[in-house]
């Protein structure tokens, strides 16, 4: 190789590994604001930001959905098997939001420590599969996610 | 097969065996993307949780993975070509950009579109969505970068330096859903256990993933051809073509 092209080879080289190491260093440093949501045991842990909003992601709890008489306001808990928050919200439901189904809400912790959520997302899981299948895993869909929330 | 590759570098020759290939990877692209889109769009069974709207998936995932393939095809020609001098690499990555885009627009667009009614919103700003926008404003930005410079190679050179800058996003993308909680669900397919998803689902998104790049393939050569014909177009074989084909 002449050295002219070795030189711009190894300006290149230097260039990509340059860039890639300053950005791999500035996502360490910013790394806990790049999280979209904290879990219920940050809350617990009093690391979630306190009279500001934040987002809050878990799992509903398996028949801790209730819904108000006037049909738009519900509760729920919001759980990473290590520590629960009861959230309400009034508003309309994605059509993944579901027992045993992962969610983000966003909104601010109340004095009484109920999160007052205005916006609730549904956070899908990574596995597809027809109906049947699912069912023949001997184990409901929301026992699976359950069982893959406690590994995670 | 150095002489092979050193004869496809030249215009004359890369211009006369694209135009052979050309139909050859259009009929596979076709018969492959009609093929997943049939297995996946009308044979594939609802999936358990989100029923029909899964679908979209044969889109939306091929869709962003030639947006990342295309982007690394694009940076490593404007690389080559910033290194060796080679026209014809700076021409492929030329060619490569606006296609990129388009596919990186393709998968926004229908993520937002599954997104509405699965999470519940148009768009978040999570890793994963916010570096898959970056991409498309680095293709942005390569193409208007080579627009505004006027000479060729003053624009082959800048436009090279900005890609090959932009290849630190890509990691950032693919490994997004795994350093960060994101909205966006994790990888499905491209994992190291085996993917998540029933085979009866995966064999339609891989047809049309492989129709989807070849055709790329297909529709780059294309557009590098017709750049080579435009600068090339006061040589001597290109005005002999011309006189075959019996213009002027």
């Amino acid at each position: 190789m002449n050295p002219r092209r070795k030189r711009r080879l190894i300006m290149v080289l230097v260039l990509v590994m340059g860039i890639g190491g300053a950005t791999a260093l500035a996502l360490v440093a910013f790394r806990e604001n790049l999280l979209y949501f904290n879990s219920p045991s940050d809350v617990a842990a009093g690391k979630a930001p306190k009279d500001r909003l934040f987002r809050l992601g878990g799992m509903v709890k398996e028949g801790s959905v209730q819904r108000s008489d006037d049909g738009l306001s519900v509760t729920f808990v919001l759980t990473d098997y290590a520590s629960d928050i009861t959230v309400r919200y009034s508003g309309i439901l994605p059509d993944l939001f579901r027992e045993g189904q992962g969610i983000v809400a966003n909104g601010k912790l109340g004095p009484d420590g109920v999160f007052v959520a205005n916006e609730v997302l549904a956070k899908h899981d990574e596995n597809y599969m027809p109906p049947e299948v699912a069912e023949s895993l001997q184990m409901p869909p929301t026992e699976k996610m359950r069982r893959e929330g406690a590994a995670r | 097969m150095w002489k092979f590759i050193h004869r496809l570098a030249s215009p004359k020759h890369f211009y006369r065996i694209a135009g052979k290939w050309i139909p050859w990877l259009m009929a596979a692209a076709v018969i492959l993307i009609a093929l997943g889109f049939y297995g996946g769009l009308v044979k594939a069974p609802a999936d358990y949780q989100q029923g029909d709207s899964f679908r979209i998936i044969y889109l939306h995932v091929p869709a962003a993975w030639m947006s990342l393939f295309i982007y690394m095809v694009m940076a490593t020609s404007a690389a080559i070509g910033l290194i060796w001098k080679i026209k014809l690499a700076d021409l492929f990555a030329t060619a490569s950009a606006p296609i990129g885009a388009s596919f990186t627009f393709l998968a926004l667009v229908t993520g937002s579109i599954w997104g509405k009614p699965m999470w519940g919103t148009w768009w978040v700003w999570d890793a994963r969505l916010t570096s898959e926008l970056l991409l498309l404003f680095l293709y942005l930005g390569f193409m208007g970068l080579q627009a505004a410079i006027e000479d060729r190679r003053n624009a082959a050179r800048a436009g090279a330096v900005l890609a090959i800058v932009g290849v630190v996003n890509i990691p950032i993308i693919h490994y997004s859903v795994e350093w960060w909680n994101t909205l966006h669900q994790g990888p499905t397919v491209t994992r190291m256990d085996k993917p998540a998803m029933h085979i009866s689902m995966l064999i339609p998104l891989l047809q049309a993933a492989a129709g989807f790049q070849i055709y790329y393939f297909a529709t780059v050569l294309m557009r590098v051809r017709s750049l080579v014909l435009q600068q090339e177009r006061r040589s001597g074989w290109v005005r002999e073509l011309l006189r075959e084909e019996g213009v002027r």
